[in-house]
């Protein structure tokens, strides 16, 4: 395996990188077959499986309602491979937003999303967004009413967390694929809501 | 598995316990009061789990919904605002 | 005086959120991929993963980046379940070093 680019002296941590994985290749308890296989899978999972699970939920109601009801079930219904997933949706409503934290560490839906950014992992967004969370949303660029409630979800055990999205006006007519198109990572974070036609 | 003490709907109160070890219930809710807004099934205690114990029987762990004005004595908001928290049930005692 | 572990952040004063996202390096994909693997193998568990990720001291915790603290607690991880041995390791980085690290 190598990296690309300009060649550098291994920093302390990659060479631990190095040898912790030769020494367990050498072992026989991990091949770097596997290694460059996963490498390989989650260099390709963006947050596309998480958008056609909201787009199907917006398109068909009573999925919406199972998906609400046990999320990994309904997952698995549409032919999401979810090992291990323990997945809980929660609906934003003209009343209600959620938004998604990890103050611990940083659990993520990572069968859904990929890996998670660096701002989700970071101290500032750990430390306030259970605090001040319209603070931390305005500094996204997103505003919620004072008259709508803030629900935010602390994932501190084994469940992980997906937003459904409120579904943008004058989307009636469209495809699952073109509503996908609409739902980004951060509206599935609950720190940005997709926009429509006439947003 | 250890059956389930909490029902949806009740009130509970978090332990205000700070022992050492590999902990799932934050700081920041220990010894505050909320409601079980959900079970979410029985999970192997990761306290255990952390130190290479299995953590059996699993422990029913809950979704308890607690409003961010009564975590937070400054919190400037929707005075419905709220922060839902998994906790195990060893956690928990009857608010 | 009651003691709040360092990694246990949530309701703490802090700073702006920067929307950082940065591409992450080869030797970073590996370090995700090692602990997927190992986990889904049922070899070692997240929760000791995180648990030798808290035990950082509170400097290394802030300083360190997200990989580098998840290679530093996957060796821990392994070093605690002996799957590898502090020996080893050590003579394995003098002779990775020596080859130029590849």
């Amino acid at each position: 395996m190598n990296d690309k680019g300009k060649y550098q002296p291994l920093s302390y941590f990659q060479l631990m990188e190095v040898s912790l994985r030769e020494l367990l290749v050498e072992k026989g308890i991990l091949s770097e077959e596997e290694i460059a296989q996963e490498v390989e899978a989650m260099r390709n999972r963006g947050y596309e499986r998480g958008s056609r699970v909201v787009a199907h939920a917006w398109r068909d109601p009573a999925f919406k309602g199972r998906l609400l009801q046990n999320a990994t079930q309904a997952c698995e219904e549409l032919g999401l491979e979810i090992p291990g997933l323990k997945l809980l949706v929660v609906e934003n409503t003209r009343d209600v937003h959620n938004a998604i934290v990890c103050t611990l560490c940083s659990c993520y839906p990572r069968l859904l999303l990929g890996i998670p950014p660096d701002w989700y992992k970071s101290r500032n967004y750990r430390s306030r967004m259970v605090r001040e969370p319209r603070e931390v949303l305005a500094e996204f660029g997103l505003v919620i009413s004072e008259k709508t409630q803030i629900r935010i979800h602390d994932s501190s055990a084994d469940m992980r967390y997906l937003v459904l999205p409120m579904r943008p006006a004058g989307t009636e007519s469209w495809s699952e694929d073109r509503l996908a198109e609409l739902v980004n990572r951060d509206c599935l974070l609950g720190v940005a809501v997709p926009k429509g036609p006439k947003d | 598995m250890a059956a389930a003490r909490f029902k949806p709907g009740e009130k509970v109160r978090v332990r205000k316990a700070f022992p050492l070890g590999h902990v799932r219930t934050p700081y920041y809710i220990r010894g505050h009061t909320g409601e079980v807004e959900r079970v979410c099934g029985a999970f192997a205690n990761p306290e255990e789990l952390a130190q290479m114990r299995d953590g059996l029987p699993p422990q029913p762990l809950y979704r308890v919904r607690f409003l961010q004005r009564e975590v937070w004595p400054d919190y400037r908001g929707n005075p419905a605002d709220v922060v839902e928290v998994e906790i195990f049930q060893h956690w928990l005692e009857p608010a | 005086m009651i003691e709040r572990s360092h990694h246990d952040m949530g309701g703490l004063p802090a700073g702006k959120v920067e929307r950082v996202e940065h591409d992450y390096a080869d030797w970073e994909r590996r370090v995700d991929a090692m602990v997927q693997v190992l986990r889904f193998g049922g070899k070692i568990t997240v929760d000791e993963l995180r648990k030798n990720i808290e035990a950082l001291p509170p400097q290394a915790y802030d300083a360190m980046s997200y990989y580098e603290k998840w290679i530093a607690s996957l060796t821990q991880t392994l070093l605690q379940r002996g799957m590898v041995t502090t020996d080893a390791l050590a003579r394995k980085m003098i002779e990775v070093e020596k080859r130029g690290g590849r």
